[in-house]
């Protein structure tokens, strides 16, 4: 059993450059097992960008990393997926032709094994391994509220459930690690509620949660702890009603007098 | 239940009139449309390797021709008297897809980096490497003989069974160029069943799944690299095999049948019948092999009888009507003449927008 203060990733001295752009200069930042972590700043503050270093889509150029327990810089997204941290992207990076249901089956990859001669013979191990794929992707799909048909292409989707079969195909790869940018971006108060609960739910079936969000009422009433990035810093981390109050929170969103 | 029943049947009408066709069309058309329908299978067998690389992966090989002319030399090298090795069929066959396989591979590797408009260029320049080693591998040591090419190559055979003889059954002759048409007709049977396996599994989805967006594939854990290899392997083994065929079909290989134009033409299959799809892509070779060779020989006498003399060169009248069929079909169904169930859906964008507007109506009150 695992103590709920166990840390699952943990960055020291996290630094990205682009050209003479610092995008993310000494940022150091630790998850625990099992809460929901916010991720807030202004546009441009760096969160994505610690996004696809955490996600292997960028290098970073100093610091450490660690994720359950090991190192993992300098690693290819599949292998950081493969150690179990799963990703949605802020503009929606689905299959966009393929259906909603081979979007999730696409997520199952890398937990599943058939190669060439499994789908050549459909050896009964083989066809078993594509049954049990489509019936935990057909469950995922229900489970974020995915209603449609399931040979519905996905660019058919709705806004609001193109965001959320990102999160099933992310589920899909049984993460430790959901990491999602921006999932109530273009989505209503009764869309982001619903979020919400998912969410919740998500995180209390031991999948820890990182969460980069513009909508304050979302991470302040679902985060267990929030960090503020600004120009590639990180300026606050603490509890969300601490940070909301914290002076250089309030001078990075709202610019300060003196500057 | 009942439409299994249909099905059933219909497959068994489409398996008489596939065996009966070269008989039907050496009575109508005579023996050399039977060559045609031969090389048909064999372009269909082209465009289905080129097909899991362009359809499924989604990666433009502008130099798949490459793979082709890897088999066709594997063949005529191991079985003609350039080098006086006779190996049989049933080795040098498979040998020669290997071969393509592996070049497959090397081709793949230094390009897996490279998207769209970069890769077709790199493509293209590998096709031709290979077609101009071909075409110089005679000096110092004469390896390929160059320009003039390889003849005498041994005719297709299974033990002491030839296909480059005619045979007499039951008091019907089969030619050679209908045995052939059995012989070409059972690989392409067994290239369709392979492409329709993989593209209905798990390796099938991760292709689609790297040709529909690569960051967001390898972020859910696809290994883009080897996915992409077994594409470009997989597409050359097929052509490898394709060109073994060839070569002892025909009995002579050189470099000029694998020219880029040959490149394009198998694109042009893969893309005119319907990238991804199957049945379209098979469509698409045999309207590609078809048509043009009745233009060749339905052009000239028709301009006889219409104005008493020749007033356009078939030929270039051939490539004329080509190029006007292209331009017409990429306006008119830019998914190919036959897509696929998916791209089909895609071809009708006010439904998908009127779908779209439905379900977004309700979500801008943000």
């Amino acid at each position: 059993m695992t103590s709920p203060s166990e840390t699952l990733i943990e960055l020291t001295g996290i630094c990205k450059r682009f050209g003479g752009l610092a995008a993310l200069s000494d940022v150091s930042l630790h998850i625990r097992r099992g809460e929901i972590y916010g991720l807030i700043g202004p546009n441009g503050a760096g969160k994505t960008t610690l996004f696809n270093v955490i996600t292997g889509l960028y290098q970073l150029d100093a610091g450490t990393f660690n994720f359950a327990g090991r190192a993992y810089a300098h690693c290819k997204p599949h292998v950081l997926a493969q150690a179990g941290i799963a990703r949605t992207f802020q503009n929606i990076r689905l299959f966009a032709n393929m259906t909603t249901l081979e979007n999730v089956m696409v997520g199952r990859h890398l937990r599943t094994h058939s190669g060439i001669w499994g789908a050549l013979t459909r050896s009964p191990a083989a066809r078993e391994e594509e049954r049990v794929i489509a019936e935990r992707a057909h469950q995922l799909l229900s489970y974020v509220g995915i209603r449609r048909p399931a040979n519905t292409l996905a660019k058919n989707l709705s806004y609001g459930e193109q965001r959320r079969l990102e999160i099933a195909r992310a589920l899909a790869t049984d993460p430790m690690l959901l990491a999602l940018d921006e999932p109530a971006a273009g989505m209503n108060s009764t869309e982001t509620e619903s979020l919400k609960t998912l969410l919740q739910d998500i995180r209390s079936q031991g999948v820890t949660v990182l969460l980069i969000e513009h909508d304050v009422k979302l991470i302040m009433g679902l985060c267990d702890r929030v960090a503020v990035l600004d120009y590639g810093k990180k300026i606050a981390e603490g509890v969300p009603e601490q940070v909301r109050n914290d002076p250089a929170v309030i001078s990075a969103y709202l610019g300060c007098g003196d500057d | 239940m009942r439409l299994h029943r249909l099905a059933k049947h219909y497959f068994a009408a489409l398996g008489v009139a596939l065996l009966a066709l070269p008989f039907i069309v050496d009575a109508m058309f005579g023996h050399g449309w039977v060559r045609i329908a031969d090389f048909a299978l064999l372009y269909i067998m082209l465009a289905l390797g080129l097909n899991i690389v362009v359809g499924y992966a989604g990666l433009l090989d502008l130099g798949y021709i490459a793979f082709f002319a890897v088999g066709a030399y594997t063949y005529a090298l191991l079985g003609s008297p350039q080098f006086g090795l006779h190996w049989p069929m049933w080795a040098v066959l498979p040998l020669g897809a290997l071969f393509a396989c592996g070049f497959g591979v090397l081709l793949g590797a230094p390009t897996l980096r490279l998207r769209g408009d970069y890769l077709a260029i790199v493509t293209l320049g590998f096709g031709e490497i290979i077609r101009i080693f071909m075409n110089n591998l005679n000096a110092p040591v004469n390896i390929t003989n160059g320009p003039q090419g390889i003849s005498g190559i041994d005719p297709l055979r299974v033990a002491d069974f030839s296909f480059g003889k005619a045979h007499e059954w039951f008091g019907v002759e089969f030619a050679a160029v209908h045995l052939h048409y059995y012989l070409f007709l059972a690989f392409t049977l067994l290239v369709i069943f392979v492409s329709l396996r993989l593209q209905h599994s798990r390796i099938g989805r991760a292709w689609m799944a790297i040709r529909e967006d690569e960051v967001a594939a390898s972020a859910m854990g696809i290994n883009t690299r080897n996915v992409k290899l077994l594409a470009f392997a997989m597409g050359a083994t097929f052509g490898g095999i394709s060109g073994g065929l060839f070569a002892g079909f025909q009995g002579f290989v050189s470099p000029e049948s694998f020219s880029l134009m040959e490149s394009v033409m198998v694109l042009c299959m893969v893309v005119l019948g319907g990238m991804g799809n199957i049945a379209g892509v098979v469509l698409g070779g045999v309207l590609l092999v078809v048509l043009p060779e009745a233009f060749r020989h339905g052009a000239g006498p028709m301009q006889q009888a219409l104005f008493g003399k020749t007033v356009v060169d078939p030929e270039s009248l051939r490539m004329l009507m080509f190029g006007l069929a292209l331009i017409l079909v990429m306006l008119w169904r830019p998914a190919g003449l036959w897509p696929s169930a998916q791209r089909r859906r895609e071809l009708m964008p006010d439904e998908a927008v009127a779908q779209q507007e439905r379900d977004t109506v309700y979500d801008v009150s943000k």
